[in-house]
């Protein structure tokens, strides 16, 4: 590796190394940090799998060159919380039981949990706009998006 | 050039005994296992990094040993031939052994999937893995505990019948002995008991509820191994170069501009199986892009718009009648109304995720293949025909993936993975791309069905017949390796799963053919895809039934409930009814010209009691419909769920949603696009799948019937969707659509042929 990098990932200043610069950031993150969340599923910004937090905003993370990641502050689904201390987020996703496969799971944790740091009370339909994004094949829609509501205290 | 010829891949010597101490998986034989201990879902993965091929215990299917082992530590691990493709299994078959063992959940720790380690219970398709798989562990489950009670009861001098278990334990007033204790004074030799006295339902604690399931916590917080996330020391990356057609050859490549790629290895190549290899994943995936290959042409496939016409006049490898009810050629049509249809179902692609992935490693000879496949068993057995080698040289090892819904494209992976593998003499990850799924995995093949039905002046069914031209279902149960056929290497012809299933008619009708034309040549490899066959079938069988309910002016419902005399069927039907508030009324008859606004409602109904021997569904579906746009909204379904003895409810349900969901986009949006040569579908965006805003309300009902056998569940509620979806099209418009996927174009159409056919 010809290059690296300094930034901050899930609260810990790390360097990551890098021959190409337009290397995807999620190449970095989940071969030389070994984090397994964000998740390689299409590499075109289509189904969301990959999203991490880049200064609190929910990225793609298939389709953002590593080298644009220096200096930023990147949480990914470790970050949020582990299974003996999740979440808050994650705890209503776990409650919900809002999982199947799971592979697209840590996308929508963290694209709504983007959505959670802007809104604090978003609608069902605020919901599924913010997530219309991220792709489920297994069709578990109806419990993420409860998942979503009742860790914005909205209990359905 | 880093080109390797065919004659050069890695030496290997098979003369060599098997490195057995490498890691010891579990040391020694027998039921007792000691010093193995496993946390709960590391389980497999802690297995999954060992490579040995010595055989450590058994792997009958009629052995108790085959299936369990009570481990040192007080644990029992349950090896599962049947694997979780994320429908939640792990958790509804460590259920099942808990309490036919009578030890807590937490001490389970279920081993799925490996053939070193676990039987061949076949395949996980086709909604068996609790009907069949899951009955297969509770009986060795059930004969293991009955031996304990009679080591125990031999212990104390007591009868087997005085003898309690409770928490991994013999109890006999205040005295106790540990299962551990026990296999080590009489190890679990024997066979798995069909007589044995299984636990009584009446007395299950764990078995019917809804235990949150075990991979949950760790999904949620990327603590979960998937396949895509699994390393070997020394692992390095790889991937295919697609050829730019279905059947291009290989002219020639040239590797200059790769070669400086930092971290590039080398090309592989292998007939027309081409790939590149790196140390690391990016440089991989830039190699495969800036590989400037040769192909050849080729514009072998029919042209999409006139799919059906090609189906239609494909040569016929044979014809099955699949029901004979009656003589539909002797009936008397005087005053009879006939209704002629044609009905078809696209061609779909499975659209997992997570693209298949796949890592193998080669030591000695011989070859260990870890992936997400469905079928480790009989994805050994064709790895070793591709590879000529003995079974045995092969083992497979199930880690979970992406959701796969079928045969997709892991089982290709993983021979991506052992070829290349066998050539850079490395261990091999190979990662599919979205484009290699999208385009490569294989399809779930292009189904038509010609109906005819005749009705008397009272509106009664006098004849049925259907003619199905369906994909050609080879003897063996398996689909085509892409790299064997890449790199013409032995294969088998691909298997398009039991497609004929649910053809054959569900209602007492007096005369009934139902019969299947199998069509030999299908566009793309054929595979299948959740609910194959029946889906289709079901969605031809139950909206022209619905159609001559409409044709009598009879309440569709009704029509149906008076077909059946299936108790379990009709209270079905009736439950669903119940719960969606139906209102009698033949379709379409409420809703003529009331309408004046472009936005119309209705309400369709189906049917199903599963390839009419197992689980029964009846649903409601609620849509809305633009007649200006066409767009089609399906806002919520009715499901009523039969599937005998439930398991874990939550989990039927979690399962049933899923169902739902997903052919509710099969139905409105799904259709693999193609041009002559290839498929042009290769992404997201141009084979869309439903998004958040247009998925369905799920109202489900589950009928539990705990002393009944437990069956299948992962596939029946799909089944009923499309009918249901189109039959209330009809309601709501006075409009048929026999074509899937419905979309807004072909219902605008369908709504001017019916407009200028009125004027």
């Amino acid at each position: 590796m010809t290059q690296s990098i300094k930034l901050k990932v899930n609260g810990r200043e790390v360097s990551l190394p890098f021959n190409d610069p337009d290397m995807p950031l999620l190449y970095a993150l989940r071969n030389e940090l070994d984090l397994k969340g964000p998740r390689f599923g299409c590499g075109l910004g289509q189904c969301g799998s990959c999203t991490v937090h880049i200064n609190g905003e929910a990225v793609r993370s298939c389709s953002y060159p590593v080298s644009s990641a220096k200096g930023m502050n990147v949480t990914t689904l470790e970050g949020l919380g582990t299974s003996v201390k999740p979440d808050v987020l994650q705890q209503a996703f776990i409650d919900e039981q809002a999982a199947q496969c799971g592979y697209c799971i840590n996308g929508m944790v963290m694209q709504a949990k983007a959505l959670l740091n802007k809104n604090k009370k978003p609608t069902e339909a605020q919901i599924k706009e913010a997530l219309s994004n991220n792709l489920c094949r297994c069709g578990t829609h109806q419990r993420i998006v409860r998942a979503v509501q009742r860790a914005s205290g909205q209990l359905v | 050039m880093s080109f390797l010829t065919k004659s050069s891949p890695v030496q290997v010597d098979t003369s060599k005994p098997t490195n057995l101490s490498r890691r010891s998986l579990l040391q020694g034989a027998g039921s007792l296992v000691v010093s193995f201990s496993l946390a709960p879902l590391s389980g497999s993965v802690l297995a999954a990094t060992s490579s040995t091929f010595n055989s450590v215990k058994s792997v009958a299917l009629d052995e108790v040993e085959g299936f369990i082992s009570v481990n040192a530590n007080g644990t029992v691990s349950i090896f599962s031939g049947k694997v979780d493709l994320g429908t939640g299994i792990r958790t509804a078959i460590s259920q099942i052994a808990a309490e036919e063992l009578d030890v807590s959940l937490s001490q389970i720790d279920l081993i799925q999937g490996d053939t070193l380690l676990t039987p061949d219970q076949g395949p996980t398709f086709g909604s068996l893995s609790i009907q069949n798989g899951g009955m297969q562990i509770r009986q060795a489950c059930a004969t293991a505990r009955e031996a304990l009670k009679s080591v125990a009861a031999k212990e104390w001098g007591a009868s087997p019948s005085d003898i309690t278990t409770k928490n991994g334990a013999c109890y006999l007033g205040d005295k106790s002995l540990s299962y551990v204790v026990l296999v080590g004074m009489q190890p679990l030799k024997m066979k798995s008991d069909a007589k044995v006295t299984l636990k009584a339902p009446a007395n299950y604690a764990v078995v019917g509820k809804s235990v949150p399931r075990l991979d949950i916590p760790a999904k949620l917080t990327g603590e979960f191994t998937y396949i895509h996330d699994f390393k070997l020391p020394g692992m390095v990356h790889a991937r295919v170069v697609r050829p730019s057609n279905l059947h291009a050859s290989l002219i020639s490549f040239d590797d200059s501009e790769v070669t400086k790629i930092a971290g590039f290895l080398q090309v592989v190549r292998d007939g027309n199986f081409l790939a590149v290899v790196a140390s690391d994943e990016w440089a991989a995936i830039t190699a495969s892009k800036k590989l400037k290959v040769k192909w050849s042409e080729w514009e072998g496939l029919p042209q999409q718009k006139d799919l059906w016409t090609y189906v239609r006049n494909s040569k016929i490898a044979g014809v099955e009648d699949l029901q004979k009810v009656g003589n539909t050629q002797q009936v008397n049509l005087e005053g009879a109304q006939t209704v002629e249809a044609t009905y078809d179902f696209a061609i779909h692609t499975h659209g997992s995720i997570g693209p298949s992935c796949a890592v193998a490693q080669w030591e000695d000879g011989r070859v260990t293949c870890w992936n997400a496949s469905q079928q480790t068993h009989l994805l050994r057995k064709q790895l070793a025909q591709m590879l000529k080698l003995a079974d045995d040289q092969v083992r497979c090892i199930y880690i979970d993936g992406a959701g796969c819904y079928g045969r997709n494209g892991h089982e290709d992976a993983a021979a991506d993975a052992v070829l290349i593998s066998k050539y850079v003499g490395k261990p091999v990850r190979v990662q599919w791309s979205r484009a290699d799924e999208h385009g490569w995995d294989p399809k779930g093949p292009p189904s038509l069905y010609d109906y005819k039905g005749s009705i008397d002046k009272a509106g009664r069914v006098i004849s049925w017949e259907s003619d199905a031209f369906i994909a050609e279902r080879p003897k063996q149960i398996s689909v085509t390796l892409l790299a064997a056929d890449l790199a013409e290497l032995p294969r088998e012809v691909a298997h398009p799963g039991n497609i004929q299933q649910s053809l054959a008619v569900q209602y007492k009708l007096p005369n009934i053919r139902a019969t299947a034309h199998y069509v030999k040549d299908t566009p793309f490899r054929p595979s299948w895809i959740r609910t194959p066959g029946r889906m289709q079938n079901t969605f031809g069988n139950e909206c022209f039934l619905d159609e001559l309910a409409a044709k009598a002016s009879i309440d569709p419902f009704e029509y149906r409930l008076s077909y059946l005399d299936d108790p379990r069927g009709v209270e079905c039907i009736q439950r669903v009814m119940k719960m969606a508030n139906w209102k009698s009324a033949p379709a379409h008859s409420q809703q003529v010209d009331k309408a004046k606004s472009d936005i119309v409602y209705g309400r369709g109904v189906s049917y199903i009691k599963y390839e009419l021997v197992r689980t029964y569904i009846a649903v409601v579906a609620d849509i809305e419909l633009n007649k200006k746009t066409g767009v089609v909204r399906v806002k919520k379904f009715y499901v009523a769920h039969d599937c005998g003895q439930i398991i874990n409810p939550d989990g039927l349900r979690n399962q049933i949603d899923g169902n739902v969901i997903q052919t509710v986009s099969r139905t409105l949006i799904e259709e693999v696009k193609f041009n002559r040569s290839m498929v042009t579908s290769l992404d997201w965006a141009s084979y869309p799948i439903l998004k958040f805003p247009g998925v369905p309300t799920v109202e489900i009902e589950l009928i539990d019937r705990p002393n009944e056998k437990p069956w299948g569940a992962g596939e029946p509620s799909a089944a009923v969707v499309p009918s249901a979806i189109a039959n209330a099209i009809y309601d709501a418009s006075g409009v048929r659509l026999r074509s899937v996927p419905i979309t807004p174009a072909k219902v605008l159409q369908a709504l001017k042929a019916v407009k200028s056919a009125k004027a």
